[in-house]
């Protein structure tokens, strides 16, 4: 295969939400720098900043927004504040969530909001030009564009190249400093070795860990794309970042087997959650997130199920919006209403997904500070991958690219003041570190024994398969009402380690399929990660999201902490840590 | 749910294959695009809002109530702007549409 060396200054991995936002801040930034002449010590350097967007689809479509989305979840709608909103997150997570992180995503929502009204997103509007609320913090839009109006944002900006079709499967990092990433080409045979001064890593959660609700035919029919593998978040892993919070797992209630949101009937038309008796049970359980999933569950372990949505009776006018609301985001729902019984004619069966690892809805990913800086030197995390601060959705995955790029920009810039103070040859600056002949060749090897190995009994589908039953069976999935006990979680961790062993013999046609075999290292990776942290809570904080069979209970004076992780000498270590201070605006990694 | 390319139809201008999420649309040797993983579509029918000559639709499974109806989207014009009409074939030979002012947001 053909080897093709990049060099850029700021990285970025994925470009979906986060990346694109990160990509157009980074670059208005620079050019920002550019025209007010600012030639400061190092400063330079800034100007004509080279970024590069890494992205394994193509960024008009890809990610989260791929189908668009009908509503922006987090904004600071008028009358309220951002501390309202951190209470509601904080509230929501029983505490486990970064103050400062969420302070500084809720400081922002509405001007990013502002934003991308500006660069042609439509936004409904009242009489005197107001934005319409959904409820306290939503508002509600056309967005079925979203994510073709990112990207013609990112194809404007200045100094910016896209990569599209180009899966990025390792960091190069040396000495805990990142100096650049590893990838290839899905359809051009072809090897990166990207160097980079600074890396932005922003590509999502992880969806596809769990035995997802529908196996067959319709198995990618579920809330989050299946082609969010948990990339970065095993990169990470693998170089020894620091991870937090991967025991709170989300788990989304959904529109029975289309798997599309509840949301817009719960808010858009107020339609409640009942079981088969007609009982309204939402209240009974509690309204968090993760109490609405426990309450659908519990309802029917105890023979009161299926439990709906009660849409029958809407208007017509009502059902209309409503077929019209989900072909923006979700139109296999609209297809099922058509081929069968339409929202007023028959109430919305609900189910919970299998669970997901994610930074936006619930709090896994990163530990960062409030710069979003991970704990490997040079590498920025931005949107699902960041953890500690959890309701961010849209708005908040924008906002953390916008903060991350300012400070991989200015990291940049520190890196460059100090090579002008120093001179070139300093080694322990260690700018724009080769790429290693060595590395290269090994990723490369590996990638070319995937493709000459012979065909074997395993395929990346079967063993694939093979996890998520694990997963399910033993780490608390679908089958077990989302509940696992210790004894379980030791069982799924050998099973885990023993599909893991046999991933080197598997064989691929093309780099497509090569593909398909990293994605199931990088699942298999977050599955020991999560299975480390659920094993490492001693209580049930979160119904359903970390159901621990052996500590039902909570357990303030132990637990009331964050769960963290990282891997030393190829053992996952947790470390528990203090939460931040209420109130704290600012936290820095403890060197 | 997944998706199916009308070759008949499709005039090979790549356009699905470069904007698929999971980059499971591909070219054959006649450069008419198909779907090598139909298991693995998303649904997200951006395949069907990029292809400018109607040859994608998109389908429920059976597993997950599909019945045999067919999706696809059309570009037309409408009184100030364009407008996206949904067209819905049913098994049953009648279709339905539903049309979108990509200038109006949702109402919920």
């Amino acid at each position: 295969m053909k080897i093709e060396r990049l060099k850029t200054d700021l990285l970025i991995i994925g470009g979906g939400t986060a990346g694109c936002y990160a990509a157009i801040t980074a670059a208005s930034n620079a050019a920002g720098k550019n025209a007010a002449g600012n030639k400061g010590a190092g400063v330079q350097d800034a100007v004509g900043l080279k970024i590069l967007v890494v992205e394994k689809a193509n960024i008009k479509r890809s990610g989260c927004l791929a189908a668009g989305v009908n509503a922006l979840n987090a904004y600071i709608t008028e009358g309220r504040t951002p501390r309202d909103y951190v209470e509601y997150a904080k509230k929501d997570a029983d505490g486990i969530v970064r103050e400062d992180l969420l302070y500084s995503i809720s400081e922002k929502i509405n001007e990013v909001t502002a934003h991308l009204e500006r660069l042609g997103l439509v936004i409904l509007k009242d009489k005197d030009g107001k934005y319409v609320t959904r409820g306290n913090r939503n508002i509600k839009i056309n967005g079925e564009n979203i994510k073709p109006i990112l990207a013609a944002a990112v194809a404007k900006a200045p100094n910016v190249q896209v990569l599209n079709h180009v899966n990025i499967f390792d960091f190069s990092v040396h000495d805990n400093r990142i100096d650049g990433a590893f990838g290839f080409g899905i359809e051009n045979d072809t090897f990166y070795a990207i160097e980079a001064r600074a890396v932005i890593v922003a590509t999502g959660g992880a969806a596809g860990l769990y035995r997802p609700n529908n196996p067959g035919f319709s198995r990618h029919k579920m809330w989050y794309p299946p082609f969010n593998t948990g990339a970065g978040y095993a990169m990470g892993i693998r170089h020894g970042a620091e991870m937090t919070t991967f025991e709170m797992r989300f788990i989304a209630l959904r529109c029975k087997d289309t798997i599309a949101p509840t949301g817009t009937l719960a808010q858009g038309v107020g339609a409640k959650q009942v079981n088969a008796l007609g009982e309204v049970y939402e209240t009974k359980y509690g309204i968090s997130t993760s109490e609405r999933v426990y309450g659908t569950v519990a309802e029917n372990l105890e023979g009161r199920g299926p439990c709906y949505l009660r849409t029958v009776g809407i208007t017509p006018e009502q059902e209309e919006s409503l077929l019209k609301a989900y072909l923006n985001m979700a139109p296999s729902q609209t297809i099922r209403w058509i081929e069968n019984d339409t929202p007023s004619k028959a109430n919305v069966e609900i189910e919970g997904t299998e669970p997901y690892i994610v930074g936006g809805h619930t709090a896994s990913g990163y530990w960062v500070d409030t710069k979003r800086a991970t704990t490997i030197e040079g590498l920025y995390a931005a949107g699902d991958v960041v953890g500690g601060a959890p309701q961010k959705y849209v708005t908040g995955a924008l906002a953390e690219g916008e903060i991350a790029a300012k400070s991989a920009v200015e990291y940049i810039e520190s890196l460059s003041a100090l090579r002008q103070a120093q001179g070139p040859d300093i080694s322990s600056v260690n700018l724009l570190k080769k790429n290693s002949e060595g590395e290269i060749a090994e990723h490369v090897a590996e990638i070319e024994k995937f493709l000459n190995n012979k065909n074997g009994a395993d395929t990346a589908e079967s063993l694939e398969e093979a996890m998520q039953a694990a997963m399910d069976t033993y780490a608390g999935g679908i089958k077990t009402g989302y509940r696992y006990s210790e004894n379980q979680l030791a069982i799924a961790r050998r099973e885990i380690e023993k599909i893991e062993a046999r991933v080197g013999d598997l064989h691929a046609d093309d780099l497509q399929e090569v593909m398909y075999i990293y994605e199931l290292k990088e699942r298999l990776t977050v599955c020991k990660s999560v299975i480390a942290h659920l094993a490492a809570r001693h209580e049930t904080r979160w119904h359903s999201f970390a159901e621990n069979t052996d500590y039902p209970e909570k357990d303030n004076e132990r637990f009331r902490k964050y769960v963290n992780s990282r891997l030393e000498n190829g053992q996952i270590k947790i470390i528990l840590r203090e939460l931040t201070a209420e109130g704290q605006r600012n936290y820095e990694h403890q060197h | 749910m997944s998706i199916s390319i009308d070759q008949g139809k499709c005039i090979g201008c790549r356009r699905c294959h470069d904007v698929c999420p999971g980059t499971l649309i591909k070219i054959n040797e006649n450069k008419k695009a198909f779907i090598k993983y139909p298991k693995d579509c998303w649904g997200c029918t951006s395949c069907i809002k990029e292809c400018p000559v109607h040859a994608i639709s998109f389908f429920l499974g059976e597993d997950i109530g599909g019945k045999g109806c067919k999706v696809h989207t059309e570009k037309v014009k409408g009184e100030k702007n364009d407008i996206v009409r949904w067209f819905f074939e049913l098994n049953d030979g009648s279709v339905k549409t539903i049309d979108i002012d990509p200038k109006e947001s949702n109402k919920y």
